[in-house]
């Protein structure tokens, strides 16, 4: 892939303008419960991350990885418990400094180049610099004319990637990006957002499948019935997780 | 709202504006509630550009029944009222809505039905008597109903001739609701009787096999009068513009002009305007 | 019936010979009423959009009104701004009445919940669609109001269309409040109505043949442009 190597040289000169690295971090999660219905969905949990590591959220389906970003990132409120960004509530200049991209890419009736525009005009200025940047980040800067529903999968999740690295954002929440794009695809989102978190970006990354997970992550967060199994750097937990559900699954034995 | 929002409606509210502009441009302009009977005819086709060419003011004709034509006047929705409804004109006057009624010209009402006349009233000259032959063979009887001036006629007749049509009303009496034209329809549709004036029945197109059945009874008499609507009642009354088109119908050359009008060869309507002595 | 095809060869003659009266009647319609849908969009739009995104107590009886008042009767409209605009109405010191603006006034509260009830209804599909994203991007209201509102532009078109639709061919509101005043407030369907009540029924069915027309030549352009902004995913 020698187009990403080239990328990965354009990505150095976007890094000039980043506001600090970390200033919204650590994050800290103490007694956080989601409860719907009267059915408890997740927690009580307790997490601590910190600035400077991949963190990817593992877990079977239905442990909660989704519910969990999703409350990270504050688009549904806690039932109790609470969420704190660098000792600070999450507020709304939390958010504004966070960016999400979801499994399946929701994309603007609008050009690839408007639907960049579209966040940058939320975040002050279009320039015309930026875009350009954004989209020579993601390998789509020659697509940036044409209608973005006309991209194929791949390409509308990088679209959808290039949106929120518009934002700058210094956390970059991913929920399973690539579950269902072709290899290639995969693996040029996953030399984009290691990028990113090599520029200063915490990465909150959520997948099941391990092979993207050994690929990725610093460190481990194992997800199961809604609680936090363990957290273990990468290094350890694919060889030796502490958990006895944490070895059932990398073993790709069924986890309930 | 954004401040664009704002700018969009902006512009949108200066094309109403502009679009609007027709009405208040031609600034000699007087509206003119009359019936559409005499709309109908063709008459004001024929009379109001001799009155803008000799004045320069535009007449703007509001064509409804007499009922409603006086209720506009009444609501100063108009500068002149020209009607044929003598007793609800003096009202009118009386009320304080108008400034003083004059006659105009007249027409005569007749009655037309279907060519097989059921109720053998052919060729009559007495009107009240064809209204009790066709009350008695309960012939379809298509009735105004609208409180316009012809509706008012036909319920005096009615009354002269001692029949209560609206007891009958839905069976052989229809009331249609609506303005001469439709009514006429609605007769030839349903081959029944109906009272209209002379004028819209000669310019009438979709006569099918009706004809007239009753003419010439002094009772289907049909007077038209004009008068001014109340300045002093309603201040935005154009009254200088409005006087002007009443003293010109009135005049020798207004009346003259009525007299000339004529559709294939036959005189609609009856100059007798006189000024003062209504 | 003989009328049929003596009105076709009236219709063809009237639009072939150019007739200054009917090209005045024809512009003012489509002045009119395309001023009426212009108008109902700036109000119909950000309304519907508005109702199709926020949630407020209530919300549910706005809803059933505006969509109950998409099945307004023109007379009643009618009436009501003749009521209104009439010189012993409140707002006769505009002097508006019997003329072009009071139809376009008649008019925009005609359409007005039909574009705003059509609106919220294809809004609330977008929306639904777009809502995780936008929470996500912290888009105000108003921004999402906006982008909702051009991404589904194309789709709107239809409902501006079905709007004009209405406008252009009702006759009970524009009669009471125009007046049917020859060369100032005669449109299509009020023409209809008196060359109706003439008897002419040739006549008044060829203006009907060409309001038709009209109508058929606009919508055609609509779902064109629909059309091309659907193959390119934009609709």
């Amino acid at each position: 892939m020698p187009m990403l190597e080239a990328q990965a040289g354009t990505l150095h000169t976007m890094a000039v303008n980043r506001t600090q690295p970390g200033a919204t971090m650590p994050l800290a999660v103490r007694g956080l419960v989601l409860d719907a219905n009267g059915t408890r969905l997740l927690g009580p949990l307790d997490l601590t991350l910190s600035h400077g590591s991949l963190s990817v959220l593992m877990g079977p389906n239905g442990a909660g990885k989704s519910l969990l970003l999703r409350l990270l990132h504050g688009m549904i409120k806690p039932t109790s418990g609470e969420i704190t960004w660098a000792g600070e509530p999450l507020n709304d200049d939390h958010r504004r400094r966070q960016a999400m991209v979801f499994q399946t890419p929701v994309l603007l009736r609008r050009s690839v180049a408007a639907n960049i525009d579209f966040v940058l005009k939320q975040r002050g200025a279009a320039k015309y610099a930026t875009r350009s940047g954004v989209l020579e980040k993601v390998g789509l800067q020659d697509k940036a004319r044409q209608p973005a529903r006309l991209l194929s999968g791949g390409e509308q999740q990088r679209l959808a990637l290039a949106r929120a690295l518009a934002t700058e954002p210094e956390v970059l929440f991913l929920d399973e990006p690539t579950a269902s794009l072709d290899p290639a695809s995969v693996l040029m989102i996953e030399e984009i957002v290691r990028a990113a978190q090599d520029q200063g970006t915490k990465v909150i990354f959520v997948t099941h499948d391990v092979g993207q997970a050994r690929r990725l992550a610093d460190e481990v967060i194992f997800l199961h019935r809604g609680h936090v199994l363990e957290r273990t750097a990468a290094a350890q937990f694919f060889d030796t997780p502490n958990s006895h559900e944490a070895g059932e699954f990398l073993a790709g034995r069924i986890v309930l | 709202m954004t401040n664009r929002m704002f700018l969009h409606m902006a512009s949108l509210l200066a094309i109403l504006l502009s679009v609007a502009s027709p009405a208040q441009a031609a600034d000699k302009a007087i509206i003119l509630q009359s019936t559409t009977s005499t709309a109908n005819s063709g008459l004001y086709d024929h009379l109001l550009p001799l009155f803008t060419a000799r004045t320069g003011i535009t007449v703007h004709v509001v064509a409804v029944g007499t009922g409603q034509a006086i209720r506009n006047a009444r609501n100063g929705d108009g500068d002149v009222l020209l009607v044929h409804a003598k007793a609800a004109e003096e009202k009118f006057v009386a009320d304080g809505y108008g400034v003083e009624r004059f006659d105009v010209m007249y027409n005569d009402f007749i009655i037309v039905g279907p060519a097989s006349d059921p109720a053998m009233v052919g060729g009559s000259q007495d009107a009240t008597a064809a209204l009790k032959a066709i009350a008695k063979a309960k012939a379809l009887f298509a009735s105004r109903g609208d409180n316009s001036g012809t509706h008012k006629k036909e319920l005096l007749l009615w009354t002269a001739a001692g029949v209560e049509p609206t007891a009958a009303s839905g069976t052989w009496y229809r009331e249609t609701g609506s303005g001469m034209g439709a009514t006429l329809n609605v007769a030839a549709g349903m081959s029944a009787y109906a009272l209209t004036d002379r004028g819209t029945w000669i310019s009438f197109k979709n006569k099918g096999d009706a004809k007239i059945q009753v003419e010439g009874d002094a009772a289907l008499f049909n007077q038209y009068g004009v008068m001014l609507v109340n300045p002093a009642k309603h201040p935005n009354v154009k009254a200088k513009w409005g006087q002007a088109f009443i003293d010109w119908i009135l005049s020798e050359d207004g009346q003259a002009a009525i007299a000339a009008y004529n559709l294939g060869g036959k005189q609609l309507f009856f100059p007798n305007g006189s000024r003062g002595a209504s | 019936m003989q009328d049929f095809g003596q009105a076709f060869s009236l219709a063809f003659a009237l639009v072939f010979s150019g007739d200054a009266d009917l090209l005045e009647i024809i512009v003012l319609s489509l002045k009119v009423s395309l001023t009426a849908v212009g108008l109902s969009c700036a109000i119909g739009l950000p309304l519907g959009a508005g109702l199709a995104i926020s949630r407020f107590p209530g919300r549910g009886v706005v809803l059933v009104v505006v969509n109950a008042l998409m099945g307004l009767p023109p007379v009643v409209v009618g009436l009501m701004v003749y009521l209104t605009l009439s010189n012993a109405g409140p707002f006769g010191w505009l002097q508006l009445l019997y003329s072009p603006s009071a139809m376009i006034i008649a008019q925009t509260v005609l359409i007005t919940p039909i574009i705003a009830a059509l609106s919220t209804q294809v809004i609330s599909d977008l929306h639904a669609e777009y809502a995780e994203q936008f929470r996500s991007l912290s888009v105000s209201p108003r921004h999402a109001v906006t982008a909702l509102l051009w991404d589904a532009r194309f789709s709107l078109m239809t409902v501006a269309l079905a709007g004009f639709g209405r406008a252009v061919a009702e006759v009970g509101a524009v009669i009471i409040v125009g007046g049917n005043i020859n060369h100032l407030t005669r449109v299509m369907t009020t023409a209809i109505a008196l060359e109706t009540s003439k008897g002419d029924l040739a006549l008044a069915l060829a203006l009907g043949i060409v309001l038709m027309t009209i109508a058929l030549v606009v919508t055609a352009m609509v779902m064109t442009m629909r059309r091309t902004a659907t193959a390119y995913a934009y609709a």
